[in-house]
């Protein structure tokens, strides 16, 4: 077991430096900071010396090797831009991607699982088959599109939500949480239910295949022989069985939420990491795009890690594939 | 009259109150902004739309008035002691929001950090050579050589109070290669007519307003709520459900529905941007070969050939305005008579392309961004498949303004677009200098096109040191000329600008820089 964890944890430090050099590697192609930096008035000489003091003259190795030197010990720098310590600016944005991405994972569950399990017991029944049928809508919109349909319905015409930002938030600590306010409940509702559109369609589906195929064995036919009532034969025997993979898979999926609520958080200017990374990508503010998809990269593989572990405790035989 | 329940006292001082429109009554604005600002220090990143909303909180020796105009601040009179030697007496009785008494130490410590080596803010001071405080309230400023535009430089420079910075260690700008936070940016002690509340980056910046302000306040709003929202649709989704009160950039194709709002109304006007066409200059083109642009025909034949009323009619929506010279009407150096548009003569295009010796055309590639001007992106196509028409085979190339920015500064495009305002310092010498002199030095930064015209050097040279205004003026007006001649930049438009307010704004001066100023502003 010791041995699979330390081959596990050198697969991990394996990826993240692969992703950092990968980034690394597109940074030479989205731009130049320098001309960004400084405006319309400033001379030859001044935007070259600016250029040497943030090293950017040098090789793309050196600069490589600097990066990951400092990255190991925690320093991502500061912003070329907002010149702020770029390692705070993510952890004072985290709380709110996460706070967006646990809210519509909770709508994907509440939402998905009854979804599923109507389609699989009540199959060619016309509420079944509509639901089948705007499911498959939900997936192929492109979320942006979602998101200001929702504000134009939403914030524009009925005026029940705000249509961008997030409210008034409460400090816990470094964590900042607009769950305990009135107008953070509100604002949150919209990028939520925007970002689990495409989340409810992926849980309902799993779970009405699952569903299915549960329905069919056999202590399903037995219970039905002792004559056990649909209600209970459905929700306690056989959603109890199904419930397992829709967990991992939710557990799984948290990491590409996080990565893609960039979209939503553009359209809603929700204050998260998403909405930093891409106003850094207008700015080259290399050192923000580094330190994110370092991040992110990180949070995926913690995950992955977790969830492989996890299996080989249970399965010892997952072990042995390792080698 | 006897009043007997103090009631009916409280009542009566409330009417009054409001009779006499006293600042007891809370007057919020919130703004939409496209963008955030990029910090709170307003030298620390080249960036005017950020130096101009910490103009709110901080304030230079001299300001623009509503008809842009130079006019005084925090330096009440100067004089010119010697070609290099201005003297400014300092507004006296000024206190910065912490209590601070606002003296000449403070504009000497604040020039000093402008013009630090570390500092990205020094090229808004180019002249700066050193200052000397001769009392509390006289300050001798020294420059680099004779040099006419300092108080348009001065608008721009923001002071700081020099106690502030020495106690909280800020006395350098920041430095980003040092990779250490500053005080500056997270924090505010400015003179001007609003203080900062609050910030949280990308989500709201809240300034109050300041009770000790010097100035007799023309506005009476007691608190501004700044929020970027990056996404156009939802900026202007918010503007129509009330939950902002004016966005300073409405876009275009968004307008009609605006308008068609009760609750909203619009201000158009155009900037004092101009757009333009740069050339190659060098003696090959991008992808190799003779440059046909070093020939001035092929150069007229080009400008001949772009069909401008239309791009006006059907780009830019009947909002822009179609330009003949580089300088927008309004910038000092500007010549009516230079200001006629090219005429549209396709088939003389094609002729004076004949007479270069290329009558099939040549191929070439034409830079352009998606995002740097309004609708670039389509009149960039607009003007591809006009050249296409007359034989040219432009080959169009349109990406992101942090992508594009080096092609072009690096000589890598043939034709690309450039926009100039003459901000921050509102004179035709700037455009002279940073873009149409030759490259050498400090001057010609973006002479992206590598031509040289000694003649206008000359002209530049001159102005630049000439204390005469109006002789100044003319020497640029002679220098914009040659450059017209020559068609050095080909120049399209004065691009147009919207900002969309909500109907219970009283009143919302709009400047012709693009700056919402909320000193102005009534609700």
């Amino acid at each position: 077991m010791l041995a699979f964890l330390i081959k596990r944890s050198a697969n991990a430090i394996f990826v993240m430096l692969s992703v950092s050099f990968i980034a690394f590697m597109i940074f030479r192609f989205v731009g130049d900071p320098v001309e960004l930096m400084l405006n319309e008035q400033a001379t030859q000489e001044q935007r070259d010396e600016l250029r040497t003091r943030l090293g950017l003259d040098q090789t793309f190795i050196a600069q490589y090797g600097t990066f990951v030197v400092n990255a190991a010990q925690g320093d991502f720098g500061i912003s070329f831009r907002n010149q702020q310590d770029v390692l705070a600016m993510i952890a004072e944005r985290f709380p709110a991607t996460f706070e967006l991405v646990i809210v519509a994972t909770i709508i994907s569950l509440v939402v998905g699982i009854p979804m599923g399990v109507i389609t699989a017991i009540r199959r060619q029944t016309w509420y079944a088959e509509t639901m089948q049928f705007t499911s498959i809508i939900g997936v192929s919109l492109p979320s942006f599109v979602v998101g200001i349909g929702l504000i134009l319905i939403f914030s524009v015409w009925l005026g029940w939500f705000p249509a961008f930002g997030r409210g008034d938030t409460v400090q816990i600590g470094w964590w900042s949480t607009g769950l305990l306010t009135h107008s953070g409940r509100m604002s949150i509702i919209l990028p939520a239910l925007s970002l689990s559109l495409f989340q409810i369609t992926l849980v309902m589906r799993l779970v009405r295949a699952e569903m299915l195929e549960v329905l069919r064995s056999d202590f399903i036919k037995f219970a039905r022989a002792r004559g056990v009532p649909a209600r209970i034969l459905h929700f306690r025997h056989a959603l109890r069985n199904c419930l397992m993979p829709v967990v991992t898979m939710t557990a799984m999926q948290i990491g590409g939420l996080i990565a893609f609520a960039l979209v939503t958080e553009t359209v809603f200017q929700w204050p998260g990491m998403g909405l930093l990374f891409i106003q850094a990508v207008t700015f080259v503010d290399v050192p923000i795009m580094a330190a994110y998809l370092c991040i992110v990269a990180l949070i995926f593989v913690l995950l992955n890690t977790i969830v492989d572990i996890t299996y080989a405790m249970i399965d010892p035989r997952l072990r042995g594939a390792e080698k | 009259m006897i009043i007997t329940s103090g009631r009916k006292v409280a009542f009566s001082v409330g009417v009054v109150a409001a009779l006499l429109g006293s600042s007891a009554i809370a007057e919020t604005i919130k703004w939409g902004a496209p963008r955030d600002i990029v910090s709170l220090d307003p030298y620390s990143y080249g960036d005017s739309y950020t130096i101009n909303f910490l103009n709110h909180i901080y304030e230079g020796l001299v300001r623009y008035n509503r008809d842009l105009e130079i006019e005084p601040a925090l330096a009440t009179e100067w004089e010119i002691v010697s070609p290099t030697t201005w003297r400014f007496k300092l507004r006296e009785g000024v206190t910065f929001h912490d209590g601070a008494a606002f003296t000449a130490e403070d504009v000497l410590a604040s020039l000093e950090r402008v013009s630090d080596d570390s500092s990205p803010l020094k090229g808004n001071l180019p002249a700066y050579k050193s200052a000397t405080v001769v009392d509390d309230h006289t300050i001798d400023i020294e420059l680099t050589g004779a040099y006419p535009l300092l108080l348009n430089d001065l608008t721009n420079i923001h002071i700081f109070d020099k106690d502030w910075l020495v106690a909280n260690n800020a006395e350098k700008p920041t430095d980003v290669s040092a990779g250490v936070e500053g005080y500056a940016t997270f924090n505010t002690n400015g003179t001007g007519p609003f203080k900062l509340e609050s910030r949280t980056p990308e989500a709201q910046t809240i300034l109050v307003n300041y009770e000790g302000w010097w100035d007799e306040p023309a506005h009476n709003l007691t608190r501004i709520e700044f929020q970027p929202i990056a996404s156009a649709a939802t900026r202007v989704a918010a503007l129509l459900s009330g939950e902002v009160d004016f966005v300073d950039s409405a876009p275009v194709q968004d307008l009609p529905r605006l308008e068609a709002a009760p609750n909203v109304s619009v201000l158009e006007r155009t900037d004092l941007r101009t757009v333009m066409l740069g050339f190659n200059r060098r003696d090959e083109l991008v992808g190799g070969g003779e440059n046909p642009m070093n020939d001035l025909r092929v150069r007229q034949a080009m400008q001949m050939a772009v069909d401008m009323e239309l791009i006006h009619d059907k780009v830019m929506r009947g909002k822009s305005r179609n330009a003949g010279t580089l300088v927008a009407p309004s910038i000092p150096g500007y010549s009516e008579a230079l200001d006629t548009p090219a005429e549209y003569n396709p088939e003389k295009a094609k002729e004076l392309l004949a007479e270069a010796g290329y009558p099939d055309g040549f191929a070439f590639d034409f830079v352009c961004t998606n995002e740097s001007y309004v609708n670039e992106e389509q009149f960039c196509q607009a003007i591809a498949s006009m050249w296409s028409r007359v034989g040219l085979s432009p080959k169009l190339d349109i990406g992101p303004t942090a992508k594009q920015t080096p092609k072009r500064a690096n000589g890598q495009a043939d034709v690309y677009t450039i926009g100039w305002a003459t901000l921050p310092m509102l004179d035709t010498y700037s455009i002279l200098v940073q873009m149409l002199h030759t490259k050498e030095g400090n001057s010609g930064v973006f002479n992206w096109g590598g031509w040289s015209y000694p003649e206008l050097d000359k002209l530049t040279q001159s102005a630049s040191v000439e204390l005469d205004r109006d002789t100044r003026l003319q020497m640029e007006t002679d220098a914009l000329e040659i450059a017209r001649n020559e068609l050095i930049m080909m120049p399209l438009h004065q691009q147009p600008m919207a900002w969309a307010i909500s109907s219970d704004i009283g009143d919302m001066p709009q400047f012709p820089d693009n700056k919402p100023r909320m000193w102005y502003v009534t609700k």
